[in-house]
């Protein structure tokens, strides 16, 4: 069965690559691909590679804290014209942001050019989310454990805060799908972003933010001397991490 | 079936129309991926320039237990990479050709291939394991020799000009050569036949002690293992990059920032696979533990902070979480159900000299 459904794949991509003419491209729109770029900022500072682990950021709680690692993950990007059609790949992109490891990263969707609103989930939704579904990820350690829900992180955001006492303590801001272990109960915390209108030419990038020092703000300050590490299996700051994250992300530079 | 043999003829078209004439092929041999590596994670790493092959691999395997690539002719690879003890050396540090002792502990070797960053070493310095073999041959601690006279002593025997003819098509014995077959080899020192393994694929039981301790490995407010050492959906056991354990206050040894020469690198060390920790004592780079137990005790109790500190080591200031002694037992009875005495016994893999 394998094999003829090969065979067919193989057959159909001859065929379709002998028919294609060049008049084509002539008489059908132009459909082009969208570049993204990730940054990231702290309350409007870039944070560069420099930064990390030296930089001190002061919370909205009033706590010092620096950075270690910020690695997240994006997944759907999806392109909306105004007719209500929308466009998407159904990709994932793993940013890390420290050693700029995909920050760039274009969804492998081409689209009519012309005028879309922007979206994208941050972290995989509950279809996407599965168990060890994803090789790259899991090869990448970037799996939840099963007792802890399963699936993917969303978000491993690290580093050191000042605890008042001589030496930094640390923290482990992971976002994950909110799980209450008691009763092994998964809720989805993954968001979906709407981050503004773009219009698309034949070289668009678009640049996406994110302001890191929103997740320490609103709805929920965080105080980092009590919530700083074992978040993952903390149901309640999973949801409070997830709301607080809903105004991190901003539409950055535009490039045609 | 008419399809396969349709298929078979369309690309016997493809590569024999990209193929030099005169590209010398030996006997393809690719690695055989256990079915959970294959399930779960990407691809093996196999550079493009070096396919494994079966005259490849026996030559890999010949030269990685011949003492004739060290500087007076006494020592292999193999005697600081034991089988008996998953490729590694039961001594805290390997004395070289010339008496002297490194500050490393030697490392086992194993599942090379799925380290998918292919930064080698403990600070990373050898990118890739061809790269990585040139080394210990010329380091003045280990086989001290120079690559010209490692090869001019090949070329001199009388079985490896042919060897390298069957597996790369000249008699030419050169060290790209050299290192090729050696990493063919041991990308082919798989272990993937623990117990875990095996409760994995539903032919073996883990007690209740080992249960329990795989649970404490996984706990974030307990072991917290996982994020650098995997799960049971990451085999390798280990995440392949760096990291400060929390070991020294003072970082003498300082590693991957030895090598980067950045700060914030220094006191990262890779973190290593739990798999066959039963054989592979001492522990850590410079094998300051002998005992799991002493391992297990540092997490523990006995983290110190320094500047580069990993950010998931939890509550430094107190040592660590503090388990109690029934978690500590049954994390250690866990971690001992990683290791694979098939792998340390397998035939393909001992001295074939
Ligand atoms: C004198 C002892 C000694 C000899 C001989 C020796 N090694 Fe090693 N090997 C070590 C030590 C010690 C390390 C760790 C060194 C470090 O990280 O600085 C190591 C590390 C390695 C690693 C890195 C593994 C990893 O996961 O990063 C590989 C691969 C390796 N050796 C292969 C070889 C090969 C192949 C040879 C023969 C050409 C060889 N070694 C000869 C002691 C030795
Ligand atoms: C922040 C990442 C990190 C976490 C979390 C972590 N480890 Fe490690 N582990 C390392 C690194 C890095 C080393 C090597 C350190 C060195 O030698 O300097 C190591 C070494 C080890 C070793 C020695 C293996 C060998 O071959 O020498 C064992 C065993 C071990 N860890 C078990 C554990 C257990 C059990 C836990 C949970 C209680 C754990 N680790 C948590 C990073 C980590």
């Amino acid at each position: 069965m394998k094999k003829i459904a090969l065979f067919l794949a193989v057959a159909i991509s001859i065929v379709v690559v002998s028919c294609k003419s060049d008049d084509d491209t002539t008489t059908t729109p132009q459909n082009v691909n969208v570049a993204f770029t990730f940054t990231q900022n702290w309350d409007g500072n870039n944070i560069t590679n420099a930064d990390y682990e030296t930089t001190v950021y002061t919370n909205a709680h009033g706590t010092d804290q620096t950075i270690s690692k910020l690695d997240y993950l994006i997944s759907d990007i999806t392109f909306t014209n105004s007719t209500g059609q929308s466009f998407s790949a159904e990709d994932y992109n793993l940013i890390s942001a420290r050693n700029g490891t995909n920050v760039n990263f274009t969804p492998d969707v081409q689209i009519p050019t012309g005028d879309y609103v922007v979206s994208f989930t941050f972290g995989f939704d509950e279809e996407d989310n599965v168990d060890a579904a994803y090789p790259d990820l899991t090869s990448a350690t970037w799996g939840v454990p099963t007792p802890l829900g399963g699936g993917y992180h969303y978000m491993r955001l690290e580093g050191k805060f000042d605890d008042g006492t001589p030496t930094p303590a640390n923290y482990a801001y992971h976002t994950i799908r909110a799980f209450n272990t008691a009763t092994s109960t998964p809720f989805d915390t993954s968001f979906e972003v709407t981050i503004g209108s773009v219009t698309v030419s034949e070289n668009t990038n678009v640049e996406v933010k994110m302001d890191v020092s929103e997740w320490f703000i609103n709805p929920n300050e965080w105080d980092l001397n009590v919530l700083n590490s074992a978040l993952m299996m903390n149901y309640n700051a999973q949801l409070m991490m997830s709301q607080n994250g809903t105004t991190v992300f901003s539409l950055g530079a535009v490039t045609q | 079936m008419r399809y396969g043999v349709l298929i078979c003829l369309l690309l016997s078209i493809v590569f024999t129309s990209c193929k030099k004439d005169d590209e010398y092929i030996a006997t393809p041999m690719p690695l055989s991926i256990p079915q959970l590596f294959a399930e779960k994670l990407s691809p093996p790493i196999i550079p493009g320039d070096n396919p494994q092959t079966r005259e490849g691999i026996a030559l890999g395997r010949k030269l990685f237990y011949d003492p004739i690539l060290s500087g007076d002719g006494t020592q292999a690879c193999a005697s600081c990479h034991n089988p008996q003890n998953a490729f590694s050396d039961e001594r805290r540090f390997s004395i070289g050709i010339d008496g002297l002792e490194g500050n490393r502990n030697s490392m086992p070797l194993f599942n090379m291939a799925w380290n998918f960053s292919e930064d080698f070493f403990w600070d990373g310095r050898a990118k890739g394991l061809e790269n990585q073999a040139l080394e210990p041959v010329t380091n003045p601690i280990e086989m001290h020799n120079t690559w010209e006279q490692a090869t001019v002593s090949l070329q001199a025997t009388s079985d490896y000009p042919l060897l390298f003819s069957n597996a790369f098509g000249t008699e030419n014995i050169s060290k790209e050569l050299v290192v090729k077959a050696i990493s063919q080899f041991t990308r082919t020192l798989i272990s993937s036949n623990s117990k875990f393994d095996k409760h994995l694929a539903g032919e073996a039981e883990l007690t209740t002690s080992e249960a329990n301790g795989l649970a404490v490995f996984l706990d974030e407010s307990r072991g917290d293992c996982f994020h650098c050492h995997g799960d049971p959906n990451t085999p390798i056991w280990t995440d392949n990059t760096f990291h400060n354990n929390g070991l020294d206050e003072t970082i003498t040894d300082r590693g991957l920032g030895a090598f980067t020469g950045d700060p914030r690198d220094f006191g990262l060390f890779k973190s290593p696979s739990l798999r066959n920790l039963a054989f592979t004592a001492p522990y850590m780079h410079d094998g300051r533990f002998q005992t799991l137990d002493e391992v297990i005790n540092h997490y523990s109790e006995g983290l110190v902070y320094s500047e580069t500190i990993d950010p998931l080591m939890k509550t430094i200031s107190e040592g660590g979480v503090h388990l109690s002694e029934n978690d500590k037992a049954d994390l250690k009875a866990f971690l001992l159900s990683l290791s694979d005495p098939s792998f340390i016994n397998n035939p393909d893999f001992q001295d074939p000299n």
